[in-house]
């Protein structure tokens, strides 16, 4: 046993910011839920909040809001966690985007997800009240979240305005709300990408296979490889998909989720892979590119 | 992140071990402050693309944007990479606090990247809260600015103990050493009270990368590290856990009955199973069971780890309590004097009840005295009755209930504060406390089980009650009214129960027979005996004509607590004052069972008082009162009292 006390390391300072942020959250809000979206961050957060209340299970929901269009490998992963945790986990859909078939194809990414994803998400949180949403947005992922709160507060309608954020000094987080009024929190905000994978390495955290490199039907679009991951992908005139080495550096909506040529099929392959890219992880989003500031509109109107 | 490493990382051996030395990296936050255009985003610019941190997309976006915003002709701009709300975009300023991640071989930074508008100078304060250095940007054309000053004085005042002056835009001064050697100058001589514990003045271009990372050869002259360089190596007192130990409560952790820990961050010390440690508000002690984590129980634990304690003993600890150990308490007090900075537009009223969260701690408050606010341009001390936007001050706090806490010097994590607005929940602004305000501040809370005695002792006094009985029209009243003014005045805690006021409310079902009269009495020395135990001198002013009821609530009360004053004024002189026409309405037959009328008045037999109202005025009669309990020992802290 060792007699001193451990070296906090940036990744355990980092470890016991977001745990602190999170009990913070447990403590002083009525009705909190985390917002579990699958990916590699979503697993680190759950993680963080399995030691956050430790022998405790963590004492709140876990929310998937599901556009219906992920890919099938990240409802499997979500479902196989959720049960081996006995986690208690709510899955949202915006049916009435389901009964008008909002798809990506004939709406286009921008309304697509602003039906399905922002629309989706402020439905669940007025559905069921919470006053208190974790989010896994990192600061260092866009320009526009490089500003963003630990506690980002939106107001009974879920808007967000940059304008009006409360000042956050020191770990004091201001969690007054009234009825309605909501916090975004954001416990891994100083996170990296690369803190990500070292700290899933380092802690052996389970992540969709769909990070891992492997022989997947694809098809190129735009310079960009979309994995066809059912039938609802329409082809174009002549498509046809082919098997490739790909893996994926965030997940999504597998329409608007780019994949990239790899054969990184361990974790530590997966660091070497991202330590020398030289694109951005966002850009496998095709949702950003729409607009310049894409972000910050999106923000502005509720989404993460 | 340098080349060589990238390129070998593809290699796994050495991937593993770039791993393992990234891993062991420690962390160093730190903020860059200065005015609108000395080139701190451009700085934060360089600092990511010289680390290889921009993307080749990223790059590419802001190529394209350059064309657009951008103000240095056909360069690429870098100062685009960090400004990043659209609107700021356009007016090419920073609004807000951003935070930009970077790393290299030897540390992983964290920046705060704080705006230098005058209207913005909260979002500095929010950037240093928690950083352990600021670099402050100096235009070397202009020198030293107010806004270098204001920027210096924030940066000491929320204790920052390191210091890089960053000699920007020297490349404009031809590189002159004339130029840095008066800048550094000038700089020292109005910061050398600031505390500062390591003060680094760089020569630089973020424009052209001098002294940034790499070395320039255009600076011969200067001997001393880049930028980078600095960042890497300046040794920053980060050991809190040589600290007394302080564990802030944020969550009591109880997955089932046999499990009760409680989930904090150390913020300072050592802490190890066998360990005594106490709550420094109640002062109940216990020893220390185990420190409990997902990754295993500890043998030890330090500041900043996120643990869950468990004890020996079952004692009372809920969240915004602070464990220490046994031999080194935090203060515990109600009032303190702290340093404010206001951040609202409403303005800080003194008096008005305020939300100030300390720790896991929210109390009500409010400032009872502006002592002076600070000129954050001249640091000169000005008399102020209200607080604005950006204003900076020296106040004094009372809070509802005790807390615990360390002078911020000390402890930041124990001596910091918000302040928010109990309707808007707003944070209005945030202080950092000097010291608590109370002799008692350093008498500790003896670990007692809080009662009738316990209660009393706080307030100096013995509870007891001063039933005054007699005729209607008496006097009664007014003598207990003067004898609690007196008693208020020596700083005791006491309750005036009238006859007619509580037959407004409590008693406003009863009428004036002889069974609504015992019901009245009886539920009066019902309400004293709760007061007495509250620990108050409770005043009771009411006929009470029965002797039986007066004996009844007697026996309700201790020996000693039942203090009998007899208000003593004939019938006929209390009918010929009649002071609320009472008198002549019985007489009239207007009003039945009217004491001393038509109901039967029962005078004490042996009363601890008579007050003789035909002899003495009321005033001296209260004087009389206030004297027999001070005789009798019921005014413990009032030892000074002369008649």
């Amino acid at each position: 046993m060792p007699v001193t006390p451990e070296r906090m390391t940036h990744l355990k300072r980092l470890e016991a910011e977001a745990i602190f942020i999170m009990r913070e959250v447990a403590a002083e809000f009525k009705n909190p839920v985390m917002l579990y979206s699958i990916g590699k961050d979503s697993s680190v957060m759950l993680h963080l909040a399995l030691k956050a209340f430790y022998p405790s299970k963590p004492p709140f929901p876990f929310m998937h809001v599901n556009t219906t269009w992920k890919f099938r490998e990240m409802i499997r992963f979500r479902d196989e966690t959720a049960a081996r945790l006995g986690l208690n986990l709510i899955s949202h859909t915006n049916q009435e985007g389901v009964a008008n078939n909002v798809n990506p194809f004939d709406h286009g990414s921008s309304v697509f997800t602003n039906i399905m994803k922002t629309d989706a998400l402020k439905q669940a949180l007025t559905e069921h009240g919470f006053d208190a949403a974790f989010g896994g947005a990192r600061r260092d992922e866009e320009k526009s979240r490089a500003k963003e709160r630990i506690f980002s507060f939106r107001t009974a309608n879920h808007g967000w305005d940059p304008k009006n954020q409360r000042p956050e000094l020191w770990n004091l987080y201001n969690a007054r709300v009234k009825p309605g009024e909501s916090i975004r929190v954001f416990p891994i905000s100083n996170w990296t990408e690369l803190d990500i994978w070292q700290y899933i390495l380092m802690e052996n955290i389970p992540i969709v296979p769909l990070y891992f490199a492997k022989k997947r039907p694809v098809v190129q679009r735009g310079g960009q490889w979309i994995m066809v991951d059912d039938d609802r992908l329409p082809l174009n005139p002549g498509e046809v998909p082919e098997m490739k080495s790909v893996r994926f550096r965030t997940l999504g909506d597998y329409p608007l989720t780019a994949a990239v040529e790899s054969e990184a099929d361990t974790l530590e392959a997966i660091v070497a892979e991202m330590l020398v890219a030289r694109t951005s992880e966002r850009s496998g989003r095709l949702i950003d590119h729409d607009e310049a500031g894409s972000m910050e509109k999106k923000k502005r109107e509720g989404y993460f | 992140m340098n080349t060589t490493v990238m390129e070998d990382a593809l290699d796994t051996k050495a991937l593993v071990e770039y791993l393992a030395t990234h891993e062991k990296k420690d962390l160093l936050r730190f903020l860059t402050c200065g005015s609108v255009d000395d080139g701190k985003s451009t700085l934060i610019g360089r600092l990511l693309y010289d680390t290889k941190l921009i993307f080749e997309d990223q790059l590419a976006s802001i190529e394209k944007d350059s064309k657009k915003h951008g103000t240095v002709g056909d360069d690429i701009d870098l100062a685009l990479l960090v400004d990043g709300l659209q609107a700021e975009r356009e007016q090419g300023i920073t609004i807000d606090v951003a935070y930009r991640f970077f790393t290299t071989d030897k540390r992983k930074f964290i920046v705060a990247d704080t705006p230098g508008h005058e209207q913005y100078t909260r979002n500095m304060a929010t950037g240093a809260s928690n950083s352990d250095l600021a670099v402050i940007l100096i235009d070397a054309r202009k020198g030293i600015l107010t806004q270098t000053r204001r920027h210096s004085f924030i940066v000491s005042l929320l204790g920052i103990k390191h210091v890089v002056l960053a000699v920007n835009k020297i490349d404009l001064m031809d590189y002159s050493q004339d130029v840095f050697d008066k800048i550094v100058a000038d700089y020292k001589a109005f910061a050398a009270d600031f505390g500062f514990e390591t003060l680094q003045a760089i020569p630089m271009s973020a424009r052209y990368g001098d002294n940034v990372l790499g070395r320039s050869d255009k600076l011969p002259w200067y001997q001393g590290p880049t930028l980078v360089e600095h960042l890497e190596t300046v040794q920053i007192d980060q050991d809190l856990s040589q600290k007394p130990f302080r564990l802030q409560v944020q969550w009591v952790n109880r997955p089932d009955l046999n499990f009760r820990g409680f989930s904090g961050t150390i913020s300072s010390g050592t802490i190890r199973p066998g360990d005594d440690v106490l709550v420094a508000k109640s002062g109940k002690s216990s020893r220390v069971k185990a420190i409990v984590t997902y990754d295993g129980d500890l043998a030890v634990a330090a500041a900043g780890q996120a643990i869950t304690l468990t004890l020996e003993d079952e004692i009372d600890i809920s969240r915004g309590d602070v464990i220490s150990t046994t031999d080194n308490r935090p203060e515990v007090s109600d009032q303190f004097q702290a340093r404010l900075i206001w951040m609202s537009e409403q303005e800080l009223i003194p008096g008005r009840t305020l939300l100030i969260k300390i720790g896991a701690k929210t109390v009500s408050a409010s400032v009872t005295e502006i002592k002076h606010k600070t000129d954050v341009n001249t640091f000169a001390d000005l008399a102020a009755k209200t607080l604005k936007l950006n204003e900076v001050a020296l106040v004094n706090i009372a809070l509802q209930e005790p807390v615990a806490f360390d002078p911020y010097a000390d402890n930041h994590e124990m001596g910091a504060f918000i302040v928010i607005d109990r309707v808007s929940n707003l944070t209005l602004g945030a202080g950092m406390i000097e010291h608590g305000l109370r002799r008692a501040t350093n008498v500790h809370w003896q670990a007692l089980d809080v009662n009738k005695a316990t209660r009393a002792a706080a307030k100096g006094q013995k509870p007891a009650v001063l039933w005054f009985t007699g005729l209607s029209g008496a006097g009664k009243s007014t003598i207990a009214n003067l004898v609690e003014k007196k008693l208020l005045s020596l700083g005791h805690h006491t309750y005036l129960l009238d006859g007619d006021n509580v037959r407004h409310g409590l008693n406003k079902d009863l009428g004036f027979t002889d069974a609504d009269r015992v019901e009245n009495i009886r539920r009066v020395a019902e309400v004293s005996k709760l007061m007495v135990d509250a620990g108050l001198v409770t005043l009771v002013s009411f006929i009470s004509p029965f002797r039986a009821e007066r004996q009844m609530a007697r026996e309700l009360l201790g020996e000693n607590e039942f203090i009998e004053i007899y208000v003593s004024t004939p019938l006929d002189v209390v009918e010929k004052r009649d002071v609320k026409g009472l008198y002549v309405k019985a007489r009239a037959g207007e009003i039945r069972n009217f004491t001393g009328i038509d109901s039967p008045y029962e005078a004490p037999e042996n009363p601890e008082l008579t007050l003789d109202t035909t002899s003495q005025t009321p005033e001296q009669l209260a004087e009389k009162v206030v004297l027999f309990m001070v005789k009798n020992g019921y005014l413990i802290s009032a030892p000074e009292y002369q008649i």
